[in-house]
């Protein structure tokens, strides 16, 4: 079987810091990762070839130093990396970039053959829409599976597949036609550490770098900038409360006096609050 | 929603003088609209949040506010529609339909896609739940219009657009974007950041019905079972009208029992931050913020956490915040009404006694007298 993996390379969030004055991002020095809700993806992508035998291609777009995350990717033993870069895709939206890798997706069934399941994580740390996954899908016409906490029953021949699917206040389970987008939910499994085979492979291995041209793109007015309907118009910092915080002290009394001193200041503020702990007081905890 | 918060967004601010130039069709769209989350006649409350939002919205633009409800024909679904009216909507378009009874991705999408391409909404709200995002990219990707995601802040502005403001960058800042050109403008908000709008008894009003022209043999994916989650796992965090939350202050798994101990005396719900679920200490239906839940509490207690954006923003909506931390410096302090700089060890246990002592029945006869 043919598995598509869409992963995006994406700057650990976690360590970006924003200028204190000009409220800008320093990206300089920044890391980038593997989108990490990513990595479910094609972790249960990589365990299903290894089962079914197979491809998986590992597919994203970015910046040509998007090729990082891919070779990344190869490490953990995807089969093929295509590396979708053009300046046309700057600033593109969810519309747009599902659009682009739609496009690309189609391309890859065209040389590579054709694929029984694309995944997608369940949304990018950065971008953080979880709507590029529908998107694909919606373009390429396949049925789509979000939020897939297990893969089930996978009959190639028969062309379907069974999963488990986080709803809201429960599990659905779902049988449907092959092929499907998958959006993987997180915690699903943990990623392989990578065998050394597949580590030297990934060092020599090469990357199918595609502008938009070679990806099959023909109408770059649904690309980039010219291709989002969305527009982003003003970037801030999120300000703070104006009223400052009353300061209670702890140090200088008794536990008792300073939690009755507690209690009192927080009912003072929300009586209602009073009302409903003593309406309900006898619900909860023993006294 | 503009997807690559790279050099694009700071980049694209320049843009910002873009005039909307809306065709002749686009303007023709009029109305601001709530997607009705429904299943089983239960109505999920962000709908109704979003209901009391898009009130605001239309009275704005000079505008009317509908609703949208699918389901299954029969009661459940009428009374979703009768709720929707209960909560400021002028309007419902209902879509009754046994292949409705279920929400799936391709009966749903085009429900929703033929429901706004006849009457030609001017904004669509969906709640971003697991079924609103999964709707939500579906039907803008189909109507190729714009869908900004996970708002925290909507208005209109001058020129009558709709301004989406969302956390970019992880969390670290908002942006604010628009659809200028192409019509709805699309947006999930997340529950909860919302306030709910008061419940007022109204008769059924306006209703529209559609007729959904799809058979249950055209449609390929098969709901085979649902697994309700056990109530006892479930955290009801997102509605708790008290919750008490600690951080990675508190040490240890050990020293979360003064949290849950806490919690337990006046009844509330507990959560933590994000490194706590990370840590493996709680689980992740307990995490609250940016990446968790949105919750909007009468009152917040918080201990050992330093109040980082990505909590703070799934925090702002508490009236009160009561915040615990040793560093009279930490980020918490700035959102918080009452602050205690002090040991959470120590401030915990000593407020659950105080708690304990006020609410106990001998205690509050005496204070009654
Ligand atoms: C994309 C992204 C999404 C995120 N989403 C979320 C989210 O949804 N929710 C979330 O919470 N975080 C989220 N984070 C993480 C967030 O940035 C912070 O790292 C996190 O909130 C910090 O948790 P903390 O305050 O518990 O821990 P720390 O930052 O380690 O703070 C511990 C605090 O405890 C105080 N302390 C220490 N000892 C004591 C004591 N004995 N008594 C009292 N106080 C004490 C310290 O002064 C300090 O302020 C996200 C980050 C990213 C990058
Ligand atoms: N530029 C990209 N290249 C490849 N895959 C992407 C890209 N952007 C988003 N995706 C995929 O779409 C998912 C959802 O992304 P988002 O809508 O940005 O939250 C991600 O988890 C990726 O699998």
């Amino acid at each position: 079987m043919h598995i598509v993996v869409c992963i995006k390379q994406v700057p650990d969030s976690a360590q970006i810091r924003v200028h204190p004055v000009t409220n800008t991002i320093m990206r300089q020095g920044v890391p980038t990762i593997i989108n990490p809700y990513d990595l479910f993806a094609l972790e249960e992508a990589l365990r299903l070839r290894d089962k079914f035998g197979g491809e998986v291609t590992v597919l994203t777009m970015g910046p040509p130093m998007a090729e990082d995350s891919l070779r990344r990717a190869l490490t953990y033993g995807a089969d093929r990396a295509v590396l979708l870069t053009d300046r046309f895709f700057a600033g593109s939206d969810t519309l747009a970039t599902s659009f682009a890798l739609a496009t690309a997706i189609a391309r890859i069934s065209e040389v590579y053959g054709k694929p029984e399941i694309v995944f997608t994580g369940k949304q990018t740390i950065d971008g953080d829409t979880a709507q590029v996954g529908p998107g694909i899908a919606k373009r390429l016409d396949l049925l789509q599976l979000t939020y897939v906490s297990k893969i089930g029953k996978l009959d190639l021949d028969g062309g379907s597949i069974e999963v488990e699917r986080r709803a809201e206040g429960g599990v659905q389970v779902l049988k449907t036609r092959l092929p499907v987008l998958i959006t993987m939910l997180e915690g699903t499994n943990d990623m392989r550490r990578g065998s050394m085979k597949d580590a030297l492979r990934a060092a020599r291995a090469e990357v199918v770098k595609w502008g938009a041209k070679d990806a099959g793109i023909e109408d770059m007015t649904k690309c980039g900038l010219r291709g989002s309907p969305t527009v982003v118009k003003r970037v801030f910092a999120p300000g703070g409360r104006t009223d400052k915080a009353e300061f209670i002290t702890f140090t200088d009394k008794t536990p008792i006096e300073f939690g009755d001193e507690l209690v009192e200041a927080i009912f003072k503020r929300q009586p209602a609050v009073e009302d409903d702990l003593i309406k309900h007081a006898h619900e909860f905890a023993a006294y | 929603m503009t997807q690559p918060p790279k050099p694009a967004a700071p980049a694209a601010a320049g843009r910002g003088n873009m005039k909307a130039e809306l065709s002749d069709h686009f303007k023709q769209y009029k109305h601001v609209w709530v997607f009705i989350e429904q299943e089983r006649g239960v109505v999920h409350p962000v709908s109704f949040e979003l209901l009391g939002e898009a009130r605001k919205l239309a009275d704005k633009l000079g505008v009317e506010v509908a609703g949208v409800v699918c389901g299954a024909p029969g009661e459940a679904t009428k009374m979703a529609a009768a709720e929707a009216f209960c909560y400021g909507a002028d309007v419902v378009y209902l879509c009754e339909d046994p292949v409705l009874e279920h929400y799936r991705n391709e009966p749903y999408t085009k429900a929703m896609t033929d429901i706004v391409n006849t009457y030609k909404p001017e904004i669509l709200l969906l709640g971003a739940t697991t079924l609103g995002r999964d709707l939500a990219g579906s039907v803008a990707t189909t109507l190729a219009t714009g869908l900004t995601a996970d708002c925290t802040e909507l208005a209109v502005d001058a020129d009558k657009s709709l301004g989406a403001t969302r956390p970019t960058f992880g969390g670290s800042l908002l942006c604010t974007i628009y659809t200028l050109n192409y019509r709805p403008q699309m947006a999930t908000i997340r529950p909860r950041v919302m306030a709910m709008p008061p419940r007022v008894d109204k008769p059924i009003g306006r209703i529209i019905e559609h007729r959904l022209d799809m058979a249950e043999d055209n449609i390929i994916t098969k709901v085979l079972a649902f697994l309700p989650d056990r109530d006892s796992n479930k955290s009801n965090l997102a509605y708790a009208d008290v919750v008490v939350a600690g951080g990675m202050g508190l040490g240890s798994p050990e020293n979360f029992q003064l949290v849950k101990r806490l919690a337990s005396t006046i009844g509330a719900e507990y959560g933590c931050s994000r490194p706590v679920v990370q840590k493996g200490w709680l689980t992740a239906d307990r995490q609250i913020g940016q990446t968790g839940k949105t919750i909007r509490p009468k009152l917040y207690i918080c201990a050992g956490i330093s109040g980082a954006i990505q909590h703070r923003v799934g925090v702002e909506g508490a009236d009160m915040i009561v915040a615990i931390n040793t560093d009279k410096n930490a980020p918490i302090f700035e959102i918080a009404h009452v602050g205690i700089v002090a040991d959470a060890l120590k401030v915990l246990p000593a407020l659950t006694e105080a708690f304990r002592r006020r609410l106990s029945p001998h205690n509050r006869d005496k204070l009654a007298s």
